[in-house]
């Protein structure tokens, strides 16, 4: 296991150049291709980016995983640095290996995009459950029982102790994902990953489960990593901002900042594509021209020139762009950018 | 739970009363009736044909009378006093010749499904989870041939193998000192170290099949979110492998048993007649190609009975393993 | 254009990107029609594409049979009861020392034991059977053709030539193999296609009805399921009249045979139908006023097609076992038709086939084609699903 120094003792998680690649008969799929962001301690960092910019794998890359045909191939995972301020890379261990599993559960948990399909069709909520509970402490029988149904009341479910022996599909979409979540906060964690969390539930069943998010971040401090494609659920979590596009982070910023006075051209394409209430009658959404490339034409420099706004021929198809540094905590990957204050780079 | 039980089991019926009539209807299917047949086979022999015993058979399956009435007459013989008419071939009542035959094709076609259960299972997880590795390819191939190859051939081969190899014969169940023995422990023991041959051929094709079905359904399930939500509480990948999508892919598996259960009874049939096995198979053929057709009639309504049973039983051991079916969201 | 996009096998690139759920920019494959999919997806599949070489290839015999046989099926010799299969041999030197290609083989002399009377049959290698290509047979008429040459035989058409062995009878049990083709393989075609008829009509009409008659083809279907085939095959082909000339004996076996089989095709219509039915694209049709005929036939049949041919591919294979195992047992086809069932009924006897094992050549010839068969299947089942 490597110890790694973060740089900020704050940073819970850190992830520096990640790379998964899926090495299928076709060819390498480039899924993330040099993923780098950090998130402090009980803040919530959320993940943006359209259908196939590697946002998932990147998740299921710092929960080891990661399935055949994709491999890390590269990058860190630096977790939870100690006193010394030394972290684990978690990119350096076995997925199945016993040390990442005395961390994937009691320490990292994570929901999925849909609950029906995280929940086993042919066992009970309590069944699921007591894994959950009995990763972190070894508690007799009865006694995980108890935790579990206490789980389940704590994320809102009525009835709990009824739940605790009923099946996946007996509930609600909204009550399964309360019970995906007491699932993942059975086992007290730092870290809750939660991918595309709501994206499968209706309106008002979201904003339920966003509440429920919230409060229990309040509550036990925990830190969350919450994959989204949609950006009106970022306004309302999220602390900062890493914007994804074809398996890279190219804008890492906070929220206010992100939504204001973003650096990149796809942030500000993105959130030109909100719909806004100022808008006049008529007027129409601004949409990103073109299309997410094929995941094996990667565009030659910038992947992003072929639909950018500010593609200057010449420039943007040739050099690739490293990460600039706008501001203190705000980075962006883009050749227009000058970094904020050179000296302090230098 | 109940009500799955009660309908299933309701549903069961009407199958059985279309079973005994597709058997009545191929007891009707050769020319002339019982008597015209009774009679060849009499002459044939050189016994005199009496008149009056003639009378009273074709009162006792009301033969001039239309045919839902000789239906009725059978049927309800069967069905009340366990009377399944009589065999001419062998001048007995049918049910004496149905019972012990009966059960021995019963003991065969289980312990066939057991010993594919052992080997399809095992083989069929394995193979799903090493997917692609030699171990699978030599699987999928053995498994294919095992399907290819009619039932007859393999217990041929093998017939052929231990008599040029062994210098004996691979026939039968029993060893001749206990063919009319009453039932024994001795007896037992002495079957079972004989029916390994018979069980291996009737059991290969079903095996083939059932590794398939295991594998096919094993990756179907593995993908699943639900077994990488199991391995993020922190199961292991083989704890997460074997506690959830080993227990979906078992359903499927289990529900195929039931159709399984005719194919090994069919499969028993024609192995039995290769092997001369004192089961419901050789008599069978030799009711038929004798025009028997009490005798032949009942066997084919009693192993179908049996497998109508074996259906039954596998469909509730499924709503006992389902939770879904039980509480009838699907199915 | 990326060199990818203008690879002729982006099929299986954009099923890659499909599966991990990029909407992508559109490709070749997408507007490919279905079967150029399947071509693409099939002739990846090397095992299968060689087999379904091989099932061709087994359906170009069966149709030449006469012509690939060296001797007629029935032609019996009773100097060769049961004579061993004889040995080929190639020598690049022929009988004057001219160069070339050259087969022969050698005369069997039989020797009987005076008391067991039984046969032993020695090569004698003073006796040459010269063999060759296109050998002059006696006339023989093949699909309405006069011929007179076979494909490979003895150069004199009066000697012996056992490539497999002879039979009881002294039969070549090489041309009855041949000439068994015709019958077993096509026993499963027609088998097939008169379930196909069946389950395509009573599928169809289930899936697409719904409701009661739904409920009543189904039950149907599970009643047919839940009797052992064998018993009820033996039953029915017990029963055909023993007087029946061989040509209603075959069609009253096919018959028996697809009665039975058709269900599991009407199980996979159905379902293709059910979920069809809901289908946007039908909707659309039905919208724009076309008639349920045209929805069925143009919009529904064409998008299951390739389905159904994979699952008869696999339907067949299931039919000539069953019309061996019924040959074998003596109720299904009858001598003096010529099938591998009826071929094997002759190696019932162990100690016939203990001396003469080649009698197990027609189950090979089995094995081989099911296996093709199944292999085939398998292949076009996959590539049925061109973007999965």
């Amino acid at each position: 296991m490597r110890q790694i120094p973060m740089r900020e003792p704050d940073t819970l998680l850190e992830v520096r150049d990640l790379a998964t690649h899926f090495f299928t008969d076709e060819g390498v799929v480039r899924a993330v291709d040099g993923a780098s962001f950090d998130i402090p301690r009980g803040k919530t960092l959320c993940i943006v980016g359209e259908s196939g910019s590697g946002k998932s794998v990147m998740a299921r890359a710092v929960m080891g995983l990661t399935r055949a045909p994709g491999r890390v191939v590269g990058g860190s995972v630096l977790w939870c640095p100690d006193q010394d301020g030394q972290a684990t890379d978690l990119a350096t261990l076995h997925g199945n290996s016993r040390a990442y599993r005395a961390i994937r559960g009691p320490e990292i948990g994570m929901i999925f995009q849909e609950p029906m399909a995280a929940l086993s069709p042919v066992h009970t909520i309590g069944t699921q459950l007591a894994e959950s509970v009995r990763s972190r402490h070894a508690v007799s029988k009865r006694e995980t029982r108890e935790r579990g149904i206490e789980a389940l009341a704590r994320v809102g479910i009525p009835e709990p102790a009824a739940r605790y022996d009923q099946y996946g599909f007996e509930l609600s979409g909204g009550m399964r994902q309360r019970a995906m979540i007491a699932m993942a906060l059975a086992a007290e964690p730092k870290l809750l990953i939660a991918d595309e969390p709501t994206t499968a539930l209706d309106v008002t069943t979201q904003a339920g489960i966003l509440d429920l998010i919230l409060d229990l971040q309040s509550e036990t401090g925990m830190t969350v990593m919450f994959i989204t494609h949609d950006l009106g659920v970022v306004a309302e979590i999220a602390d900062s901002v890493a914007v994804m596009y074809l398996g890279r982070v190219v804008e890492h910023a906070d929220v206010d900042t992100a939504f204001h006075a973003p650096a990149h051209p796809y942030t500000e394409a993105l959130l030109r594509a909100l719909p806004s209430i100022h808008a006049k009658t008529g007027e129409r959404l601004a949409a990103i021209p073109g299309m997410v490339p094929h995941p094996f034409a990667r565009p030659a420099g910038c992947a992003f020139h072929p639909r950018c706004h500010r593609f200057r021929p010449g420039l943007c198809e040739t050099r690739e762009p490293e990460n600039v540094p706008v501001a203190p905590g705000h980075g962006a990957r883009c050749l227009l950018l000058k970094p904020a204050r050179k000296a302090a780079a230098e | 739970m109940l009500r799955y039980i009660i309908r299933r089991v309701l549903w069961a019926i009407p199958i059985l009363i279309g079973v005994s009539i597709v058997s009545f209807f191929i007891i009707q299917l050769p020319p002339g009736n019982y008597l015209t047949a009774l009679m060849a086979s009499m002459r044939a022999t050189g016994e005199s044909v009496d008149m009056s015993q003639l009378q009273t058979l074709s009162e006792r399956y009301g033969l001039d009378e239309p045919m839902i009435v000789q239906y009725w007459k059978w049927i309800s013989g069967i069905v009340l006093r366990g009377d399944f008419g009589q065999s001419f071939l062998y001048t007995r009542p049918v049910s004496d010749l149905l019972w012990e035959r009966l059960g021995l094709t019963f003991i065969l076609a289980f312990t066939s499904m057991i010993f594919v259960w052992l080997i399809a299972f095992p083989i069929g997880v394995y193979s799903a989870v090493r997917k692609y590795s030699i171990g699978d390819y030599v699987m999928t191939f053995v498994g294919f041939i095992g399907l290819a190859t009619p039932n007859f051939l393999i217990a041929l081969i093998l017939m052929y193998v231990s008599f040029t190899v062994f210098g004996q014969s691979a026939g039968g169940l029993f060893s001749p000192q206990y063919l009319d023995a009453p039932w024994s422990w001795a007896k037992f023991a002495d079957m079972m170290s004989k029916i390994w041959i018979p069980v291996v051929v009737i059991g290969t094709a079903g095996t083939a099949a059932l590794i398939r079905i295991m594998r096919a359904n094993m990756l179907d399930e593995l993908p699943k979110t639900y077994v990488d939500a199991a391995r993020a509480r922190g199961l292991s990948g083989a704890h997460a492998v074997t506690k959830y999508p080993l227990r979906v892919a078992l359903n499927p598996f289990v529900s195929r048993i039931g159709w399984e259960l005719p194919e090994l009874i069919s499969g028993a049939t024609i192995t039995a007649i290769v092997l001369s096995l004192p089961t419901t198979g050789p008599l069978l053929l030799e009711a038929l190609l004798a025009q028997d057709m009490y005798l032949a009639g009942s066997f084919i309504m009693m192993l179908s009975v049996l497998t109508v049973i074996g259906t039954l039983i596998s469909d509730l051991l499924l709503a006992w393993l389902d939770p879904r079916i039980r509480q009838g969201v699907v199915g | 254009m990326s060199r990818a996009r203008t690879d002729p096998a982006t099929a299986e690139q954009a099923a890659a990107s499909a599966a991990l759920g990029a909407p992508v920019a559109p490709t070749r494959v997408h507007v490919a029609g279905q079967w150029r999919l399947m071509w693409w997806k099939f002739r990846k599949h090397r095992l299968a594409l060689w087999s379904g070489v091989l099932v061709l290839l087994i359906y170009v015999v069966a149709l030449f049979a006469p012509f690939v046989a060296p001797k007629d099926p029935n032609d019996y010799a009773s100097a060769y009861l049961y004579a061993p299969p004889m040995p080929v041999e190639v020598s690049l030197r022929g009988p004057q020392g001219e160069f070339g290609l050259f087969f022969k083989s050698y005369e069997l002399t039989a020797t009987t034991d005076p008391l067991t009377l039984e046969k032993t049959y020695v090569i004698n290698r003073d006796a040459l059977v010269p063999l060759g290509f296109f050998a002059p047979t006696e006339p023989y008429s093949m699909l309405g053709l006069p011929m007179n040459r076979v494909l490979f035989g003895p150069v004199n058409y009066e000697q012996p030539f056992y490539l497999l062995g002879a039979d009881r009878l002294g039969r070549d049990v090489y041309s009855r193999v041949i000439h068994g083709t015709r019958v077993s393989m096509t026993v499963g075609l027609v088998g097939v296609l008169i379930s196909l008829v069946l389950g395509i009509v009573l599928g169809g009409i289930s899936g697409y009805f719904g409701g009661f008659v739904d409920d009543a083809v189904q039950r149907t279907i599970e009643f047919l399921k839940s009797i052992p085939t064998i018993p009820l095959w033996m039953g029915l082909a017990a029963a055909i009249p023993t007087v029946w000339s061989p040509i209603a004996v075959y069609f009253m076996v096919t018959v028996i045979l697809s009665l039975v089989g058709w269900t599991g095709l009407a199980r996979e219509v159905r379902g293709r139908f059910m979920a069809l039915k809901s289908e946007d694209f039908v909707t659309a049709a039905r919208l724009d006023g076309c008639s349920e005929m045209r929805i069925v036939l143009r919009h529904m049949v064409p998008s299951f097609a390739s389905h159904i041919i994979a699952t008869l591919t696999l339907a067949i294979p299931t039919m000539i076992l069953a019309e061996t195992a019924l040959s074998f047992l003596g109720i299904g086809l009858r001598p003096p038709v010529v099938s591998w069932g009826v071929l094997l009924q002759e190696a019932q006897n162990i100690r016939t086939i203990a001396t003469a094992p080649w009698l197990f050549a027609p189950g090979v010839a089995v094995v081989v084609s099911v296996l093709a068969l199944n292999f085939l299947g398998d292949g076009l089942r996959d590539a049925a699903d061109p973007y999965a």
